[in-house]
């Protein structure tokens, strides 16, 4: 049925030069998803309203949904597999585990690469510049609550401090 | 080993066990697969792909209620690409949730019922490809009055949009009394009467449905999907496939992005998923567009009540007189049990001595409703929650005191036979009362600005299975290796709330060992023992009593072969830390692997079960089988509002909630849930509903996440969480529900903290900018401030079954058969 149409370009996908043919009416996150097998990257909506499928295309969060893949061939497109360095989480993804702040996990990928984003600009973002930032990324488990603290401990943790859980958040009050 | 204990005593779970002693329960451990979770390395549904996997697409009624006058496939299987198409001819046999409501079918036959009804199915090599195909399918419908409301169902007796049920468009009505209303409310000094509504709103999973199948060259059918109930869905399969065997369909649960009730039916698209692969001989993958979501639905019924109450000067509740309708939309689902449990939870909170129910569930052209958390018991925990609030006005009481005052008693039965446990809400209202300021701040905070307080209480777990059997609702299989690895095998479903993670747990804590190195098994029908599904909030308590019941199995098994080997008595054997010793001589022990070859080199390959059943319920009348649980959780809550008095336009700033759990078996992921309740219930009081345009054929207004409102991080305020832990002796370590219970006060106290800010009443859910404005505004111009419903539909019900209360004598069943009973017993007696 369709023409041998397929587009052959190459994108630095978590770091690794990777080329791949794929049909030129996929968005990223299919070509993700789809053509790279890197299935972290979730949809919730396609339509840019639920912030699933955040990744970084040259470190800038964006919609993976509404994004061709054609209009970022060549550029670095980081993903939640690229995350950790080897066997050793990003300190987002350790204060998330710690927390609790990924229960179901299906929003998380997108919240951790927003959140990446936001600590590279801001090392010590106030609660309200977390929210801010999040503020595109649905989560129906969480209450967000566990996210902020999540984020603000490895913001502190980024930052070299030696943080642990406040007790009433692992706890209660 | 392994076969079931029936009769668990009690005690029998260590609800007593000091917290202190305790290694691995209670602490705030990382889930067990926190990793997977965090690296995106957990496989969803829609995660999952085989070679010559084929896609498949449903195509959708775009008209409400029709009949089907023929359906033309022709062009569609033309097409290139296209491998397959169904139609319903091929899947004769209905399907359901409940045994009393098999009304669905895989594929529309004669009729559809609501836009969004599948009529056919369409595999093709691409989405896009099977898109198209449907798109030419050429469907003929002779259309039907559509029915909109629950006020449209009950004045339109036909057409009918199912020919089972009460009549007309009633599914289902029921009536039931508890002791003496009358002389109720004849003690009553005050009485008053209210009408609420409670709008549907719907689950809003991030994760859309997504199924893929597969027939494999040996006949056998495997189903992956995002279902929260892989053995129900496993059930409808073999009803609507067969002659093929049950034994050989295997359903494997994913990893739920997020469920919340919404994946606890059997749903057309996994049918007919399965169907497709067993006709191509190709894997099918269905992932559902969003907008397809909002029509699965499942979610929360609209629900109109009237409540009739007498109290006296304390606020006791002497007499309740309860009506709920239920609009159902177009398929039963779980609506039958949903009805009941408009009713059934009323008598948990506080004492109720006269008990009066009545609930009738309507057919409507819209997307079927059913269990969202909480199910069916936040629309009348609304309704008296603000009803209370009123009478405490009324009485001059304050509204904390006076709940406190009525608090239902531990270890109690109530009107309608529920047997209470532990009962922490006294401590939980004491909590919020404090952290709130209550005291000082209630009634004194400028204008614009309130507090609100609420109570609940929920099940953990229903005490009935959704089939009528006597077998386990959790089983739980270990296998000891001999490298010292245990394998938890269990039938339940992680979706989100970490049940894998409470097996660990709970396993580790018995035997000693660290729960990340235990291998866990779950939700997969040809693997692991039944266990029915995560839904009701029954999945600590019964797949935690399985576990536990199989690990003290096991333990027995090792600590004889090590007291053999090191001539220990076994009741001085210690399981801690990877080893097994003697609690009087420490050093004097092997490591737990030495422990298991021990016990392999003795009796062969090692491996134990688990079961648990819930204790035999009080409730012997009909419609009594909705409602017992082994125990109930409690919640109080306090909500902080910021009202606008000009526009009506709100903010919440802070929550405080309490909540009564039994024991915490991980404290961090409680706390997480106790959040993630309020959450959810905070979007449910401040702006979720699900809405159709009746002058547009019945469509939803909204399918989308932009357009459903939600609350994002902008939204959620902070929350003081406590946790209060009553041990209960039905839970594994006293552990209770914590998932859902929490939702349930946060409606009432919102709208109850608008009335404490500016002065009206909002008895609606959700309460919208709008309806606090027109209710300011209506009282500004002298009316009544307050915006609600003002009338119910008339409904023919049944007679009622009237049971005794426990303090009138009463033994449970209705009053007929006591007689009955008597009677026969007498004739029993005589013929001895």
């Amino acid at each position: 049925m369709s023409q041998p149409s397929k587009l052959l370009a190459e994108f630095a996908v978590n770091g690794e030069a990777t080329q791949v043919a794929f049909d030129g009416y996929k968005t990223l996150l299919e070509l993700l998803r789809e053509d790279l097998g890197l299935t972290g990257t979730k949809h919730g909506c396609e339509l840019g309203e639920c912030g699933a499928c955040a990744v970084l295309v040259d470190g800038t969060p964006v919609l993976s949904c509404l994004v061709l893949a054609q209009e970022v061939i060549g550029r670095a497109i980081r993903t939640v597999e690229g995350m950790a360095e080897g066997p050793t989480l990003h300190p987002l993804q350790d204060a998330f585990a710690d927390l609790g702040a990924a229960q179901c996990g299906y929003c998380t990928p997108g919240i951790l690469l927003t959140a990446e984003a936001l600590l590279r600009d801001d090392p010590a973002p106030s609660r309200e510049k977390i929210r801010d930032a999040l503020a595109g990324n649905l989560c129906r488990c969480t209450g967000y609550l566990k996210i902020f603290e999540a984020v603000e401990l490895a913001a502190a943790r980024q930052r070299g401090e030696t943080a642990a859980p406040r007790p009433e958040t692992i706890y209660g009050h | 080993m392994g076969t079931d204990r029936k009769d668990t005593p009690v005690g029998r779970w260590r609800h007593d066990v000091p917290t202190e002693s305790l290694r691995v329960v209670r602490q705030p451990l990382r889930k067990v697969d926190a990793r997977s979770k965090v690296t995106g390395i957990t496989r969803f549904a829609d995660d999952l792909t085989l070679p010559r996997m084929l896609h498949m697409k449903l195509l959708r009624s775009t008209v409400a209620h029709a009949r089907i006058v023929s359906i033309d496939t022709a062009a569609a299987e033309a097409m290139p690409g296209v491998h397959g198409v169904l139609l319903g001819n091929v899947m004769p046999n209905p399907f359901g949730i409940l045994p009393v409501s098999q009304d669905e079918h895989a594929l529309c036959i004669e009729k559809v019922r609501m836009i969004g009804d599948p009529v056919a199915a369409v595999a093709a090599v691409d989405e896009q490809t099977a898109w198209e195909a449907c798109r030419k399918i050429a469907v003929e419908y002779e259309e039907l009055t559509p029915i909109h409301t629950i006020h449209d169902a009950a004045a339109q007796p036909e057409p009918r949009i199912h020919d089972y049920g009460v009549g007309g468009n009633v599914h289902r009505a029921e009536n039931l009394e508890f002791g003496d209303l009358a002389q109720g409310f004849a003690e009553a000094d005050h009485v008053r009467e209210d009408l609420f509504f409670f709008e549907g709103n719907t689950h809003l999973p991030m994760e859309q449905h997504a199924t893929l199948a597969l027939f494999d060259a040996d006949e056998r059918l495997t189903v992956w999907s995002s279902t929260q109930t892989p053995h129900y869905l496993h059930r409808a399969l073999a009803k609507v496939l067969a002659p093929l065997p049950a034994c050989r369909i295997r359903v494997i649960a994913c990893p739920n992005g997020g469920g919340f009730g919404g994946k606890s039916d059997p749903f057309n698209h996994e049918i007919c998923a399965a169907k497709m692969a067993m006709i191509t001989g190709r894997p099918i993958k269905i992932c559902l567009t969003r907008e397809e979501v909002f029509y699965c639905h499942r979610g929360r019924h609209p629900v109109l009540m009237k409540s009739r109450i007498g109290v006296d000067k304390s606020g006791a509740i002497t007499a309740l007189d309860f009506e709920s309708y239920l609009d159902g939309g177009s398929y039963g689902s779980y609506g039958v049990a949903s009805t009941f449990y408009t009713g059934a939870l009323q008598t948990v909170t506080y004492t109720v001595q006269n008990y009066h129910f009545r609930g009738a569930r309507f057919f409507t052209n819209k997307a079927p409703c059913g269990p969202k958390r909480g199910h069916g018991t936040p629309q009348p925990r609304f309704a008296l929650e603000v009803q209370l609030d009123k009478i405490a006005v009324d009485l001059g009481l304050d509204p904390a005191d006076m709940r406190m005052a009525n608090l239902a008693p531990a270890e109690s039965l109530t009107a309608n036979f529920l047997r209470i446990g532990s009962m922490g809400l006294g401590a939980c209202i004491d909590k919020v009362v404090a952290g709130s300021g209550w005291r000082e701040r209630r009634g004194k905070l400028p204008h614009g600005r309130g507090l609100g307080i609420a109570c609940a209480s929920y099940l953990s777990g229903a005490g009935l299975p959704i089939y009528w059997n006597s077998m386990p609702h959790s089983g739980v299989q270990l296998q000891l290796d001999r490298s010292g690895l245990v394998t938890v095998f269990c039938g339940s479903t992680d979706i989100g709330q970490g049940s894998d993670s409470i097996l660990a747990y709970i396993v580790a804590e018995v035997l000693g060992l660290d729960p990340f190195d235990l291998r866990i098994v779950t939700s997969d029908t040809d693997l692991t023992p039944v266990d029915l599904g995560s839904y009701s909030s029954r999945v600590t308590v019964m797949s935690g009593n399985a576990a536990m019941q199989a690990a003290e199995r096991a333990r027995e098994v090792l600590a004889k072969a090590v007291a053999e080997q090191l001539e220990v008595p076994v009741g001085r054997l210690v399981f801690a830390e990877g080893r097994v010793f003697d609690t009087e001589d420490p050093d004097r022990g092997v490591s737990f692997v030495e422990a298991v070859v021990a016990a392999e080199s003795r009796w062969g390959t090692v491996g134990t079960t688990g079961s648990y059943r819930p204790p035999k319920s009080a409730a012997r009348f009909k419609g009594g089988g909705v409602g017992p649980s082994p125990s109930y959780s409690y919640t109080a809550a306090v909500v902080e509002v910021d009202v606008d008095p000009e526009t009506g336009i709100y903010t919440v700033p802070k929550i405080w909630v309490a909540h009564d759990l039994g024991r915490a078996i991980n404290a961090a992921l409680a706390v997480g849930q106790v959040e993630g309740s309020v959450y959810m219930g905070l979007g449910e009081a401040m702006m979720e509903e699900m809405a159709y345009r009746p002058s547009r054929f019945g469509v939803h207004k909204i399918p989308s996440m932009l357009e459903y409102k939600s609350p994002t991080t902008m939204e959620m305020p902070d929350v003081v969480t406590y946790l209060v832990e009553d041990p209960d002796p039905n839970g594994p370590y006293g552990a209770k529900e914590v998932g859902q219970g929490p939702l349930l006060p946060i409606m009432p106290a919102v709208a109850n903290a608008v009335f404490d800010a500016v002065g009206v009443r909002v008895d609606e859910v959700p309460v919208t900018p709008e309806k606090v404005f027109a209710a300011l505004q209506a009282a500004q111009s002298g009316k009544s401030g307050r915006f609600g419903p003002t009338k119910t539909p008339d409904v023919e019900w049944p007679a009622p079954r009237r049971v005794r209360t426990p303090w009138q004598g009463g033994t449970g069943v209705e009053v007929e058969r006591e007689s009955q009973n008597e009677a026969a017993g007498v004739a029993g007696k005589k013929g001895a």
